[in-house]
């Protein structure tokens, strides 16, 4: 796969290490979240056949971390976004 | 040696001449020729013996999709099984050998499978090898595998090397025929950047296959003087000898190199193969057609083979199996080959035509409306049998017989991102259809163009649409146009033991029977008949297997469906799919900046990770590891002793967040950190289990130096990483890696402070009220050298760990030994590391094993309940908060002499011995030289309420029960005293 990274262009997917769905960067507020809210964050995770936001780490280039809108059942990639960038909308 | 099989004409070099041995006897061919092409001007048709009835077999084509030719290339460690002799291009010396033959090629007694095919037809092994039971595993399976398989291994190292590379390009074009070449010429003239590859040595496709010409000149001339052309573009890349393997993800296409393939031995430096990764921004698949055969009885002899391949090894190599032969078609190629091979002299003894309407001949006879029914001879096609118009029999007496029931376009690549192709009426055959992988066109004969007039036109048009170009198409040079239309003829009426699948031995019967035992899909009936599953992948099989199942279930050959295609197109070998990462090689060996001197000094290495690490430092006399390791326990406890600490993970944390982040990262508090102070931290994942430990230096207000354990050293990077850019984007702090840039060494013991001192220049205070347990500093060495230093310990000793630059670590460890000689300085590897510390409690990789809690490692009420941090949620649930939660404990052997082992499981003291009964288990083990008797650590329920309790230790698996006593971690100076000396 070809990831098109927002400040370096097209790289190889080699380059880059898999962390995950993107939901991960929606941790709960340790101030008001429930038990539920932890469990979910932790453990339940969506399995879409289609469209799937999921964090590539940028290992072996510039250390970014990207969030990449790749259709699971085509390889498709219709968005890559800086993870910092959107974290911090 | 005479070529008896050898016609004029041809693109051979006769001036040369290339000795080569099969079976050890010797022939002999020209440069352009394939080893199966000299075989067959040599009058050799017997190649090699069917996989499961050890029929005789020779070539059924004159190419990659070859299912019987398959023979054993080379002799010595560097022999090849199961390569095609139809790809196999010749050399000088070569020799070859057949396979799945015993005694020899044309007697073979495994032959005798032949005779009980009645009793081998699909399904077999499953239906007979049912019962006994137990039968399976020490009886019938080896003799099957015994009996199956075809070439063998050398079982020796594999001596060549194979390398890996990437290329860039505007247009992949896959295959150099007609299409291919003028798609490349129309390229590479408007001056894109063009790679062509193709599989075989000599591009041209099937242009050096055919008489008929392309404009003025021969076809084959066309080719060589097209490629010619493209030779001086410098924006074209011609790869012959490469194989494109497999269509992947946004254009990047797989293709081996056959580099050496065709030397005795690779020159030297050079790779036998390379796998190229090529990323193409558009491709244009002209990977041609393949003829398809008709399945009739017995259409498997030595001598009969696809018409077009017959033509090929005709024109391009001057070859025929026979100077008498047959030809069996149901369209108008088949009469092409029998005109050509006339044309060269060989006798056409008919041309059996199963079209009524066939058209007629005066140089040979053409019966109209007739059938080949049956075939004779034993090691080598002597007589066809053929079923007349009028119902009349009569036997043809031949050598050879080419068959021809139309062409398949090569759809493969197309369909590797699961695109499935189409059938198309006019043509009886599957099309490129559905969703190709991005970028990719199809052209010539691989689109259903199959005239040649068709594959160029097609070939630079698909180039134009490909790049973009505008303007007027140039002229297509003047070529044959013949209409492409096909009728479907898959099998002859009646016809029972007639193969569709020769390499695996498939017949017709074969399918009629998986109908007839209920299988229904096309995957099913490629699983249980095994059509299609050999080394070709049923290239010219797949397809008359779908037709008869089609027929039998009353369906269309479209509603039946084709079965996935898969990468690689053709067999690969698995050393170039690996390369340059085998053996050493497979992953990068990192080593310590003190490498050189432990190795001079003698040192035993580990793997830890990617790095070799000093394990134990053997001195002269000792013959045994525990003798070095309690020495070196023994001395730096004694006195001082060095290890290098270099491969623990460093991160450098900066900004005027970093304390706020760590905060977040660790479950116990850093905000309060003094500069120049280092503490213990714990690292939780968020599920509240324990990832990883290490100690944090607070340099500046602004910086710390993070550690981790050696193998975790990425992965905690990577998820502070994910911490910082995905949860606390505003945060003003900064990661890097630092761990290869400092060389860093522990140095233990109680005369640590005095080696240092004669290290540390002296405006460093490191007394013990300047310097204390736990204090940080950058210093200078030597002189002036800048380094840090950390009071830290892992020994329990009075310790430091001092950080040079890497490129000082080499002498830096000099200097501590020179300077320590006066206190018996000790180096210590790994080995005393992981007994000082079990000594001493500490937990590491096996008590940090993916299961444990901070509460399991006695570190419970380090998770801050005053800040929230990554896993301080989850790891308050109650499932990990149970009152007989598992605690670390130490465990002492009652009686002295009594082993305690690492993986034992803790029962009580009486009572049963089972899982339901289990008590923890010993993570740790180790013999203590300053206890003088073995010594574990282990997780123990409610492990820290049940201190002097007497356990049973038990090991089923090495048969193993000693009693324990539950003891504090802490074996050695548990009130810490030594390390704040």
């Amino acid at each position: 796969m070809i990831i098109n990274h927002p400040l370096l262009g097209p790289r190889d997917s080699a380059e880059f290490v898999y962390l995950g769905a993107a939901a991960l960067m929606d941790r709960p507020d340790p101030e008001t979240a429930s038990a539920e809210d932890w469990h979910d964050y932790a453990y339940l995770r969506d399995n879409p056949a289609g469209p799937h936001r999921e964090l590539w780490f940028h290992e072996g280039g510039d250390r970014s971390i990207l969030i990449v809108t790749r259709d699971t059942t085509t390889h498709e990639i219709t968005g890559v976004e800086l993870a910092r960038e959107v974290a911090s909308k | 040696m005479t070529q008896k099989n050898r016609l004029n004409g041809g693109q051979i070099d006769r001036d040369t001449t290339l000795n080569f041995t099969f079976d050890g006897k010797q022939y002999a061919g020209h440069p352009g020729d394939t080893l199966a092409s000299a075989l067959l001007a040599n009058n050799v048709r017997l190649m090699g013996r069917s996989f499961k009835y050890h029929r005789p077999r020779g070539p059924l084509s004159a190419g990659s999709e070859e299912p019987n030719a398959i023979v054993e290339l080379r002799s010595g460690a560097r022999q090849e099984p199961n390569t095609r002799a139809t790809t196999a291009e010749l050399f000088d010396g070569l020799s070859a050998t057949s396979q799945n033959r015993w005694p020899s090629l044309a007697f073979d007694a495994m032959a005798i499978n032949d005779r009980l095919s009645n009793f081998l037809t699909a399904g077999f092994y499953y239906k007979t090898f049912m019962w006994p039971a137990a039968f399976w595993e020490k009886i019938y399976e080896p003799i099957i595998r015994k009996a199956a398989g075809l070439g063998s291994l050398s079982m020796r190292a594999d001596p060549d090397t194979y390398d890996k590379g990437f290329r860039h390009c505007d247009l992949l074009i896959i295959g150099a025929g007609p299409a291919g070449l003028n798609a490349a010429l129309t390229a590479g003239r408007a001056g894109a950047q063009v790679i062509l590859a193709d599989e075989d040595f000599r591009m041209g496709g099937r242009l050096n296959a055919e008489t008929y010409p392309i404009a003025d000149m021969s076809g084959a001339d066309w080719a060589a003087q097209t490629v010619a052309e493209l030779a001086t573009l410098s924006n074209v890349r011609l790869m012959p000898r490469t194989t494109v393997i497999g269509a992947f993800d946004h254009g990047i296409y797989g293709a081996v190199e056959r580099v050496s393939d065709h030397l005795a031995t690779p020159a030297a430096g050079k790779p036998r193969q390379i796998l190229w990764r090529i990323y193409a921004k558009q491709t244009l698949l002209c990977a041609g057609a393949t003829e398809r055969p008709i399945a009739f009885d017995n259409n498997d002899r030595p001598g009969i083979m696809l018409a077009a391949s017959m033509r090929a090894y005709a024109n391009r190599w001057a070859a025929t199996p026979s100077h008498r032969v047959a030809i069996f078609t149901n369209n108008d190629d088949g009469h092409r080959t029998a005109h050509d091979l006339q044309g060269k002299g060989v006798k056409i003894a008919a041309v059996i035509d199963t079209r009524q309407d066939a058209p007629r001949s005066y140089d040979y006879e053409v019966l109209q409306g007739a059938q080949v029914v049956d075939t004779k001879g034993r090691l080598g096609l002597t007589f066809v049998e053929v079923n007349q118009v009028d119902g009349s029999t009569r036997t043809v007496e031949c050598g050879a017989l080419g068959v021809s029931g139309g062409w398949n376009p090569n759809v493969h690549l197309t369909c590797h991102q699961r695109g499935r192709p189409t059938w198309d009426e006019n043509l009886a055959a599957f099309v490129p259809g559905g969703t190709l992988p991005s970028g990719m066109n199809v052209a010539g004969a691989a689109n259903g163009d199959f005239s040649t007039h068709g594959a160029l036109k097609s070939g630079a048009n698909a180039a134009r649409k490909a790049l973009g170009l505008k303007g007027r198409a140039p002229a297509v040079p003047e070529a044959e146009d013949a209409p492409g239309t096909q009728t479907p003829f898959w099998y002859v009426e009646g016809c029972s033991r007639a193969w569709l699948d020769q390499q695996n031995d498939v017949t017709v019967k074969d399918v009629k029977l998986s109908h007839q035992e209920g299988f229904r899909s096309v995957e099913h009936l490629k699983r249980y008949t095994t059509l299609g599953m050999a080394t070709d992948q049923g290239k010219t099989s797949n397809i008359g297997g779908l037709a008869i199942m089609a027929e039998l279930a009353g369906k269309s050959i479209p509603e039946v469906g084709t079965t996935i295609f898969r990468p690689p197109y053709t067999p690969t070998a698995i050393g170039v799919l690996a390369g340059r990462m085998r053996g050493k090689e497979f992953h990068p060996t990192r080593l310590t900046p003190s490498h050189v001197w432990a190795k001079e000094r003698g040192a035993v290495f580990v793997e830890v990770g990617n790095w070799l690490r000093a394990q134990w430092f053997p001195l002269p006399g000792e013959t045994h590891w525990r003798q070095s390791v309690d020495r070196e326990v023994t001395a730096t406890r004694a006195s001082v002793g060095v290890c290098d600490c270099t491969t623990l993970g460093k991160i450098d944390v900066q900004g005027s967040d970093a304390a706020t982040f760590l905060n977040t990262v660790y479950c116990n508090g850093f905000a309060k950190l003094a500069v120049g102070k280092t503490r213990y931290g714990l690292m939780l994942r968020e599920d509240g289990i324990a990832m990883d430990d290490g100690t944090a230096a607070r340099l500046a207000e602004d910086q710390f130096v993070v550690t981790t354990t050696t193998a975790n050293a990425g992965r905690v990077y990577q998820h502070m990483e994910f911490v910082r850019q995905c949860l606390m984007p505003e945060a003003d702090v900064q990661l890097i890696s630092t761990t290869e840039a400092w060389a860093q060494y522990a140095v233990a013991g109680p005369n640590s402070r005095r080696l240092l001192q004669k290290i540390v220049d002296p405006d460093h205070d490191i007394s013990n009220e300047g310097f204390p347990f736990m204090a940080c500093a950058n210093i200078t060495v030597c002189g002036g050298l800048r380094a840090r230093l950390f009071r830290i310990s892992f020994s329990g000793e009075l310790a430091f760990e001092i950080a040079v630059p890497s490129r000082y670590g080499d002498a830096l460890m000099r200097r501590l030994m020179a300077e320590g000689e006066e206190f018996d300085v000790t180096p210590y590897g790994t080995e005393a590391l992981g007994v000082m510390r079990i000594e001493k409690g500490h937990a590491a990789g096996n008590e940090l094993n993916g299961t444990t809690t901070a509460l399991n490692l006695g570190m419970g009420r380090m998770v801050s309940k005053a800040k929230d941090s990554i896993g301080s949620q989850l790891s308050e649930r109650p499932g990990l908060n149970e009152a007989d939660a598992l605690m670390q404990v130490g465990l002492r052997p009652l009686s002295a002499e009594d082993k305690v082992t690492a993986g034992g499981h803790l029962m009580k003291a009486s009572g049963p011995v089972d899982a339901a009964h289990d008590q923890g288990y010993v993570t740790s083990a180790a013999y203590s030289p300053t206890l003088g008797h073995m010594i574990g650590l282990g997780f123990l329920k409610d492990g820290g309420n049940r201190m002097g309790e007497t356990l049973r230790l038990v090991s089923p698996v090495t048969d193993l029960t000693v009693e324990v006593e539950v003891v504090s971690a802490h074996f050695v100076d548990p009130e810490g005293e030594r390390v704040r000396a």
